[in-house]
């Protein structure tokens, strides 16, 4: 930490600009001055797919302030923007350039999903000099300090931005081992980063790549496949990251191997309603319905309240809500909870019968 | 309407002057002015402005509260730094006590009723804003955006009438102890942020035995941090940070809070305590409908006239009306709301309390001497209210 630093995070800085904090002086001077928040302005935004018909795919640039503290490849973060200037939604992206040091520049990669509204604003509008608000990286789906030999590397779709970190970052590490990198797309135009990989599928170097379009015949993943390409793969340190579908036939085949990683880009769907059961209140709105079986975030929305969130995939913890009586389950680990008063994240707690929440 | 309902109503006070009659009308007669099909349309009209402000939010609203901020911080920077020029005192007080005004009034109390939320600025947001005051934000949100704004001015309800000091209202019994209410006014004036964050442990009703002191333990600590990190910031970092002008900077820090304390008063006590604002007793408010909580709002609130600066400088609270119509609302949005309201108020015949700040003034310091003493009018008052019953029944 510099000198400036030091000086910006200090005590006495803090007390004389209390109760604001040094940040909202900081920020009214120079965007990109901070002493404890992180933000980041755009420096880049390149096209990486532009399917007609599709939504297109690009990879942003960003230049954190000093306060970014670096990330792990795979790790994801929060990107905040304020859509023409007034509010601010935050959503979460895979950070796709190799591991970054502290106040070091790194690269997402999104489609710009057509209902999303932050996608859809950082690859049609963003431009150069654009400002975003960030967290810290987050996320536990990382490499080891220690790389293991040999590697495999699943993704499909844009879930191919944390292993495509990875994968630049072994690069950088100078990896001696073999890594098998796997990638499922639609078809060779839909695929990302596609003049990268080429590169390394032609220079070799131990890393094996493979880009599979299995609606124009490719095999789909099976058991099968992987033991002829990968043998012996349940007990390969693996990194899988796709959309349900894909995570649900590498989970299918590698049973409950120690060696697999998982990373889901949306959490999976909630059990049908006819498992529902109770009812469920919202103690300080007074609403109240029967127990669709849904989030409680998405039970609460469909009854009209506008409780805050965030991310939706528990990860930023701007929804949580304390649960007065009841039973929820986690819908990411299945895990249940009966505890009375207590946090949690509503996106990913879907009640198990009668359920208050004070919201 | 029926005529019978409009007897014993004064007249006058529909009218934008302040210099009511000395009883305020019976709030029987007063919800008596409207049928309940007339309340519920009035209810709707006033929804149809709260849904038609919500739907167009948007770029202006925040770059209004963001330019307040940077200029309520640059007031703080020039205030604090004009210290070091001994000369430009006067400047540097005047500096600051702008900061603390603008930072409690348009942007602390607004920002923590939530009107920028919609924003999803951490900074703007009012689970996170704290005020340069020494009461914390997080008791000053439960007495003033529940207890008050939804209990306004229902009598054991409201806190705020009065403050648990001052008798202001003829339905609050007289005690000797009252003599004085002149003298807490003035008291509670000059102490008002003070006053605010003690506003919180009722000690009021301590003393009535209502409330137990262990109840006021989780509040004694929020206090004392916030008052601690108050007091060390502008009674003894600031002044330090200027050396040998130590006791000139904690005179002129002081004299700012000081200047903040008396015009937030003045402000405030204009808002509820004019002539011709309405309080209303538990009993009528019982089962109340949305059209019934718009009209008690509308009652129990009075505007103050005047320009663009000082609008900004009340915090918008010189439309005390809208804002309690709309809590939540951005309160830039309040004049241009005023013209609807009182188009609506004019339609159904209904008061609309405003004037000029001196004269509103006037009537609250007026009320304040004439509650001291006891009800000279009782035997005229005892009168009335068996005929208004029977009116508005």
């Amino acid at each position: 930490m510099g000198l400036a630093t030091s000086a910006l995070r200090s005590r006495t800085l803090a007390a004389l600009t209390s109760p604001h904090g040094v940040d909202r002086y900081l920020e009214l001077v120079n965007p990109m001055w901070a002493a404890h928040e992180v933000r980041a302005r755009v420096v880049d935004v390149h096209r990486e797919v532009d399917v007609p018909g599709h939504p297109p795919v690009a990879t942003i640039t960003l230049q954190p302030t000093s306060t970014w503290r670096g990330h792990r490849a795979g790790q994801h973060v929060q990107v905040g923007v304020e859509i023409d200037g007034a509010r601010r939604t935050t959503r979460v992206f895979t950070i796709s350039s190799p591991d970054s040091r502290p106040g070091d520049r790194f690269t997402i990669t999104l489609r710009a999903n057509p209902e999303g509204l932050v996608s859809r604003y950082l690859v049609e509008r963003a431009r150069p000099g654009t400002m975003v608000h960030l967290s810290q990286a987050q996320g536990e789906f990382v490499l080891p300090d220690a790389v293991p030999e040999r590697i495999l590397l699943i993704s499909g779709g844009s879930g191919i931005t944390p292993v495509m970190s990875m994968l630049r970052s072994l690069q950088r590490r100078t990896h001696r081992g073999h890594v098998t990198f796997l990638h499922y797309a639609q078809s060779p135009e839909h695929q990302i980063f596609a003049a990268e990989l080429d590169e390394v599928r032609r220079s070799g170097h131990g890393i094996d790549v493979k880009l599979l379009h299995p609606e124009l015949g490719d095999p789909a993943l099976s058991p099968a496949y992987l033991e002829r390409h990968v043998p012996g793969y349940r007990d390969v340190p693996t990194w899988a990251c796709g959309p349900a579908p894909l995570i649900e036939a590498v989970k299918g085949a590698y049973a409950d191997s120690p060696a697999l990683r998982l990373e889901y880009f949306k959490p999976p769907r909630v059990a049908g309603s006819d498992a529902a059961e109770g009812d469920v209140v919202f103690s300080r709105s007074g609403a109240s319905g029967a127990n669709t079986g849904d989030t409680l975030l998405d039970q609460a929305e469909a009854l009209g309240l506008t409780p805050e969130s965030g991310c939706r995939m528990g990860i930023c913890f701007s929804c949580v809500s304390r649960k007065s009586e009841g039973t929820v389950r986690n819908v990411l680990t299945g895990e249940e909870s009966s505890l009375p008063d207590e946090d949690i994240r509503i996106c990913v707690s879907a009640p198990v019968g009668d359920c208050t929440v004070d919201l | 309407m029926t005529a019978t309902q409009h007897i014993t109503t004064e007249t006058a006070e529909t009218t934008a002057t302040t210099d009511a009659p000395g009883a305020p009308e019976s709030t029987a007669t007063i919800f008596g002015r409207l049928t309940p099909e007339q309340l519920e349309s009035f209810g709707e009209e006033m929804d149809a402005i709260r849904q038609r402000v919500l739907a167009d939010l948007g770029e202006a609203d925040a770059t209004y509260i963001r330019n307040v901020v940077k200029a309520q911080r640059a007031f703080e920077t020039a205030g604090r730094a004009l210290f070091y020029l001994p000369p430009a005192w006067p400047l540097a007080v005047a500096s600051l006590s702008v900061s603390k005004i603008l930072d409690n009034m348009e942007i602390g109390h607004n920002v923590m009723h939530g009107q920028y939320d919609w924003m999803g600025d951490p900074g703007l947001s009012s689970r996170m804003y704290e005020w340069d005051n020494v009461c914390p934000s997080e008791q000053w949100k439960y007495s003033h955006n529940y207890i008050h704004h939804t209990y306004t001015n229902i009598l054991g309800k409201d806190r705020d009438i009065g403050y648990g000091v001052l008798r202001m209202d003829e339905d609050q019994p007289w005690h000797p102890y009252y003599l004085g209410n002149p003298l807490y006014a003035f008291l509670l004036m000059v102490f008002f942020e003070w006053g605010v964050a003690m506003h919180d442990l009722e000690v009021e009703n301590l003393v009535a035995g209502k409330r137990k002191i262990e109840d006021n333990k989780a509040l004694h600590a929020g206090i004392m941090r916030k008052v601690r990190r108050q007091a060390v910031k502008d009674y003894l970092l600031f002044p330090a940070l200027t050396g040998p002008l130590f006791p000139l900077t904690f005179a002129g820090n002081a004299t700012a809070n000081l200047v903040r304390n008396v015009w937030a008063f003045n402000i405030i006590f204009c808002g509820h305590f004019p002539a011709g604002v309405a309080t209303f007793s538990q009993e009528e408010c019982e089962d109340e409908s949305r059209g019934q909580w718009y009209f008690r709002q509308l009652l129990g609130s009075a505007n103050i006239t005047g320009g663009k600066l000082f609008h900004l400088m009340t915090g918008n609270l010189s439309h005390q009306i809208e804002h309690h119509l709309f809590p939540d609302l951005p309160a830039r949005r309040y004049p241009q709301v005023a013209e609807e309201v009182r188009e609506i108020c004019e339609r159904y015949e209904l008061p609309y309390n405003t004037g000029p700040l001196g004269k509103q003034l006037f009537s609250v310091a007026k009320k304040i001497c004439r509650f001291a003493l006891p009800d000279r009018k009782r035997e005229d008052a005892a009168a009335a209210p068996e005929s208004e019953t029977t009116l508005a029944a």
